[in-house]
């Protein structure tokens, strides 16, 4: 090679794209031996390597890499192999085909934008293969070739081929998989791996790595939606403020509007630059820095969007999660949640179903996921994550699970639903018709002058407790009453609130609102919400009407509410997974001016639920009791 | 090129960047481990991209074994003081005042003794959780196997069945008490694609890399750099004076040279297209028992 040849093949090199793919199948499909031959065919095997194996080359054993796996003579886990032709720099992601081992299948076809699928030609679809497609098409990969081989085994008949394929496309009809493709081969003999196969003239199609050389994968990317998860903050004199991060998908040029989720604010995009400096515009897989025109609130976590084209910010969603934790997954478990450049706590709601990844089979009635095991689950969040659909949006679309405890990570999963799952309440009427039924006639026939119990008090301080335990002994004494939690409503009510201030503030103003409109309607109403903020306690008053509003504190010491918690939810506060969690990292204002203060940490609840009654009773009461 | 189409190069280095990003961002006192070779050149130049304009958010470590060629230490000296990044260098001063030498032990024990060791003692004393380094899968069996964001227990040991899935580009960070990380953001390169990387950003690296007439010696089959002279050389051993290069860097006396001509970048990469030896096969440690590798990945070497 003359130097402006090197000089050309380098950069020649250097343009190339990368496509990343999988192959499933098991050693007896032959896998290791098609993943030798393409290495060994496409000269990307240095002569040591091939030295270290026997003398006559078994091509499997090349690609074996951990001494335990070696003795026991099968692949355990992922396993990367690269290699490169002109055209293309390939990533190989290597997995193990038994059953056991759908996590590393799931674990690898995350990364891949392809997937080989071997079939041994005698044996046609089995269930592993039925296996290995449902994961395919689970994890969301676009293209799919399905290599039948040993065909030297068959005698390269084009019949038996033939009803390969047939068998094969009949079956993945029921799966979300788009581009199939077809290719005879034998690994063992190198027939349409990497040279064409001349004992297999019937077939016209490419051989194996033509095909991988020539499938177009450009078009997958997502480069509509812009979505900027924002990873870190980056300061530098005398006052550079950029935001990093990643591209998700579409594009981010300077003056373009954009929204900061979830909080909404809006700015406009200053600069941005990629790897190289600044730049006209930056695009989906780019490492990035965007600097904004005005002074917004932007962190680790937050996405950038367009103010039209925004993700779903929900503390509710649908997933199909892939379990791969020793531990069963069960309902009413917690989790940490990884998302994007987010991590959030989050509770397993319920099992919808479970899908046996054998038959494709539903079964509904579950009660926990074991390791390998694939279902659809409902999850709720201590805090909104802006979501969009896996299918639309793999790296907005696609969460981890990680333990508490061991913070090992225990399950991935796909969000299917995005749609608000509590229906957005009706728009209001604009002239309300005036009402025929009285104050006091609706007072008369519940037999009680309504008003509202408000209390507040730090996270575990037995607020809820304390507000059945009124509730009960309320209903005992003939009078009706309404329970407002405010940790639950954050489900429904106030599902798109999360915990900074702000948030807070609108979720008093929301149950003191329904607290209103119940009180309106003749019923008592009990409000446990830890209501940290002096001034929010003060628009609840106001909003409710300053006659009707009973304040009462549930006053326990921090380190009381701390130990009885079983939620994790101050151990998370404490090791800074939970931000503005009040009593840790956001500060409860002790009212001063509270009707009753309740001593939750000493006094039994029951006697507490006595004295708030007793504290009300003459006010609720029509005729004097 | 503006079909938003990025080349492989591009997408490697902004994969990689991404993952030091994440180390930055959620990881308790990170650090670059710093060996002075190529990939580490390209792993600071990495890091820097990820984070200017802003300065870098961790410091270097270099474990020095008192062994490593000459212009590698003045190339890191005057990379280091060039960029105005926080080296700590680390060294076993005990074992190196005690004479311990690649000659007398054999490979294992010496790389104990003044790589592992040192290096070990250097995490836990600073309370390093995390620590970027710039292996790559492609280099070596056992590697590539290993995840990018790698858990290590409170002896800084490496268990195969005990390692996390990572999925997509989430790299879970959260540690148990004791545990620590080995990150490697190079994972998904090759040697050629860190050499054609280096080619198309100007990337400095040490002058050992391209060819030049330097005194060797032959020992069981490899070359040996004359580097100082601590280097026995017994009465049958010639020294001679050969175009020679390396392929990787570490200690001299235990990295082969191999004889070369290329004299420039595209030559160098010309070499090692048309390589047939896998650029570990220079250094020695990998080849005493098969499986070297991991056992001394297990043990808490990088």
């Amino acid at each position: 090679m003359a130097s402006s040849s090197a000089e050309a093949w380098i950069e020649r090199h250097q343009q190339r794209d990368l496509l990343r793919f999988l192959t499933a199948g098991s050693v007896d499909d032959g896998k290791s031996t098609l993943i030798g031959r393409l290495l060994f065919d496409t000269q990307n095997l240095f002569d040591d390597q091939l030295a270290a194996l026997d003398s006559t080359p078994d091509l499997a054993l090349l690609t074996d890499g951990l001494k335990a796996e070696r003795e026991q003579g099968i692949t355990i886990d992922v396993a990367w192999r690269y290699f490169s032709t002109d055209r293309r720099k390939f990533i190989i992601c290597d997995v193990p085909g038994h059953e056991q081992y759908t996590r590393n299948m799931v674990t690898g076809a995350s990364h891949c934008d392809l997937a080989v699928i071997l079939v041994d030609a005698r044996h046609g679809v089995t269930d592993q293969t039925r296996r290995h497609s449902l994961v395919v098409s689970l994890m969301g990969i676009g293209h799919v070739v399905v290599a039948v081989n040993k065909m030297d085994l068959v005698d390269y008949d084009e019949d038996t081929y033939r009803r390969v394929c047939k068998e094969f496309t009949e079956f993945s009809a029921r799966l979300e998989v788009s581009d199939v493709h077809f290719i005879p081969l034998s690994a063992k003999d190198g027939e349409n791996v990497v040279r064409p196969s001349e004992r297999m003239p019937w077939f016209e199609g490419a051989s194996l790595l033509r095909y991988l050389e020539s499938v177009h994968i450009a078009s997958d990317r997502n480069l509509i939606d812009l979505r900027f998860p924002v990873q870190t903050v980056l300061r530098a004199e005398p006052d550079f403020r950029g935001y990093a991060g990643t591209v998700a998908s579409g594009t981010l040029r300077a003056g373009d509007e954009v929204a900061v989720l979830p909080s909404g604010l809006k700015a406009r995009v200053a600069t941005v630059r990629d790897p190289a400096g600044e730049a006209d515009v930056v695009f989906a897989g780019q490492a990035a820095v965007v600097t904004l025109d005005t002074d917004v609130d932007v962190s680790r976590g937050d996405v950038l969007a367009r103010p039209a084209n925004v993700p779903l910010c929900t503390q509710e969603l649908e997933v199909m999660v892939v379990w791969m934790g020793e531990e069963p997954l069960r309902p009413g478990a917690a989790y940490l949640l990884q998302h994007g450049t987010n991590l959030v706590p989050a509770t397993v709601m319920s099992i919808q179903y479970r899908t046996r990844v054998r038959t494709l089979r539903r079964e509904s009635d579950v009660d926990a996921l074991e390791m390998n095991e694939v279902g659809r689950i409902h999850l709720r969040m201590l805090r909104p994550l802006a979501v969009d659909p896996y299918t639309r949006n793999r790296s907005t679309g696609g969460l981890i699970f990680i333990d508490r405890s061991s913070f090992d990570t225990v399950g991935a999963a796909m969000i299917r639903d995005v749609q608000p799952l509590t229906s957005p309440p009706p728009p209001p009427a604009v002239d309300a018709a005036e009402s025929q039924v009285s104050r006091d006639e609706r007072c008369r026939r519940l037999g009680q002058d309504p008003l509202t119990i408000w209390l507040t008090g730090l996270p575990k301080s037995g607020k809820s407790t304390i507000a059945v335990g009124v509730e009960r002994r309320l209903l005992d004494e003939g009078f009706a009453s309404l329970v407002l939690d405010g940790s639950t409503l954050r489900s429904s009510l106030a599902h798109d609130l999360g915990f900074r201030p702000q948030d807070r503030r609108e979720h008093c103003r929301r149950l003191a609102n329904v607290a209103r409109l119940a009180n309106d309607a003749g019923m008592i109403t009990i409000v446990a919400m830890v209501s940290p903020h002096a001034d929010d306690r003060e628009l609840a008053r106001t909003i409710v009407g300053a006659e009707r509003f009973v304040l009462v504190h549930c006053d326990a010491p921090l380190e009381t509410c701390e130990a009885r918690d079983d939620s994790g939810a101050f151990a998370a506060a404490r090791a800074g997974e939970i931000e503005e969690f009040t009593g840790i990292s956001a500060p409860f204002e002790v009212p001063e001016s509270a009707d009753l203060v309740l001593d939750t940490a000493g006094e039994p609840a029951a006697a507490g639920a006595i004295r708030v009654v007793d504290l009300v009773r003459p006010r609720i009461a029509l005729d004097p009791r | 090129m503006n079909d938003y189409l990025l080349s492989h190069l591009r997408q490697l280095e902004s994969e990689s960047i991404f993952m030091m990003r994440e180390v930055a961002a959620t990881c308790e006192r990170p650090v670059l481990m710093y060996s002075v070779g190529k990939d580490s050149s390209v792993l600071l130049h990495l890091a820097r991209k990820a984070f200017d304009p802003a300065p870098l958010p961790f410091p270097l470590l270099h474990i020095d074994t008192s062994w490593k060629f000459k212009e590698m230490i003045a190339f890191r000296d005057a990379t280091c003081a060039d960029a105005g990044v926080d080296l700590i260098v680390r060294r076993n001063e005990e074992a190196i005042a005690r004479g311990v030498n690649p000659f007398d032990l054999g490979a294992d024990e010496y790389t104990r003794l003044l790589k592992t060791e040192p290096l070990k003692a250097a995490l836990t004393e600073h309370g390093f959780r995390a620590a970027i380094g710039g292996a790559r899968r492609d280099e070596e069996r056992s590697r590539a196997k290993e995840r990018v964001f790698s858990l290590r227990d409170g002896q800084h040991q490496w268990d195969p069945r005990r390692q996390r899935p990572e999925l997509w580009s989430l790299f879970n960070t959260r540690l148990p008490r004791e545990a620590s990380l080995r990150v490697f953001p190079l994972s998904n390169w090759t040697e050629l694609d860190v050499w054609l990387y280096i080619h198309l950003e100007q990337i400095p690296v040490v002058p050992l890399y391209f060819a030049a007439d330097r005194p060797v010696v032959e020992c069981n089959g490899t070359l040996v750099l004359v580097d100082d002279d601590r280097l026995p050389i017994g009465p049958g051993d010639a020294v001679e004076t050969r175009s020679v290069r390396f392929r990787t860097l570490g200690c001299y006396p235990l990295t082969g040279a191999c004889l070369s001509t290329a004299t420039t970048l595209p030559e160098v990469i010309q070499e090692t297209i048309a390589a047939r030896t896998s650029e570990r096969h220079g250094r020695v440690i990998d080849h005493e028992v098969d499986g070297a590798m991991e056992d001394k990945k297990r043990e808490g070497y990088f």
